[in-house]
């Protein structure tokens, strides 16, 4: 195979990343909704946390940019 | 029309050479400095008449102050005061650096990973050394944590080690790829509304739709500029707190 249409098809893998990021983003929001609902009062203190969490899962994403980043141009 | 990714080419302003080596003031400095007299205007400016009952000004710099006092008050501890200026500075520059980048036609900073990485460097190296200094060897235990079955260690400690020496990578790349992707999705979408606006009366009609998100996106960046610096700060915070408790 040529080495520039493999370094395509491996910045293409390197996205399948997003799928962890989806499932964890979804994870964050829904528990942080399903707790919020049970309990409105705690709502606002752990709102810092979700940002945090929120910040953290999205940077998996962001290494798995940079890894496909690092294929196509090196 | 320019591509994506040259908003991050760095042009040098002024060249200058140092011993052979390129110490050349470019674009990346100017922003750098401009950050800094902002921040230095802002928080002076804000405190110079010191009134007991704030005025807007006074009460925006007391906000950003009591924000990072409480963070480090929370997750360092009260013996973590002494450290709340460095938290402080490096949580407005990396703010005012990424907020600065979203000023049209200016250059983000903390978009390249050799600043990001020079900060995480330095947060590093210090935390590693206030580690030292205060628990000296026992500084080690942070590797070991205890109520762990005896066997279970040869796998703990290796992980705890890695782990360890990849926080540097991990806060410099998290910050220096949420900047770089926030800002070429920006430009990859503005660039949408460039060529559907060349194709004609119906492409024009139909670049509002890339103009509207595009609007979305900025909105989105700034919540990233302010969140990633938070994140940036509050870990730093985390590490000093390792550095202070080693055995957990």
């Amino acid at each position: 195979m040529e080495l520039a249409a493999a370094k395509m098809i491996g910045a293409g893998i390197a996205t399948l990343a997003l799928a962890g990021v989806g499932i964890g983003l979804g994870n964050i929001f829904g528990s942080f909704l399903s707790g919020a609902l049970r309990n409105p009062s705690a709502a606002p203190k752990v709102f810092g946390n979700l940002l945090l969490g929120f910040a953290l899962t999205e940077a998996v994403a962001l290494f798995a940019l940079v890894i496909a980043f690092l294929i196509l141009f090196t | 029309m320019a591509g994506p990714l040259e908003q991050f080419e760095i042009k040098p302003i002024a060249e200058m050479q140092v011993a052979g080596i390129d110490v050349s003031f470019t674009n990346s400095s100017l922003w750098m400095v401009i950050v800094v007299t902002a921040l230095t205007f802002f928080l002076v400016g804000g405190t110079r008449k010191n009134a007991l009952v704030p005025g807007r000004w006074q009460a925006m710099v007391e906000m950003a102050y009591e924000f990072i006092a409480n963070m480090v008050k929370e997750n360092v501890g009260r013996e973590g005061k002494q450290y709340f200026p460095f938290i402080f500075t490096l949580f407005m520059f990396i703010l005012g650096s990424n907020l600065a980048g979203m000023i049209p036609y200016s250059f983000t900073t903390t978009s390249h990973i050799i600043v990001t990485f020079a900060l995480a460097a330095v947060v590093f190296v210090g935390v590693t050394l206030i580690g030292f200094a205060k628990h000296g060897i026992g500084f080690l235990k942070l590797f070991a944590p205890s109520g762990v079955p005896a066997p279970l260690y040869i796998l703990i400690v290796p992980i705890e080690v890695m782990s360890y020496f990849t926080r540097p990578i991990s806060l410099s790349v998290r910050l220096f790829a949420n900047m770089l992707a926030g800002h070429i999705m920006m430009k990859v979408f503005a660039g949408f509304i460039i060529s559907l606006g060349a194709i004609g009366f119906a492409g024009q009609a139909a670049a509002v739709l890339p103009f509207a998100f595009n609007i979305f996106l900025t909105g989105l960046e700034i919540l990233v500029a302010f969140l990633q610096a938070y994140v940036f700060a509050i870990l730093s915070c985390i590490y000093l707190h390792d550095a202070m408790h080693p055995a957990h």
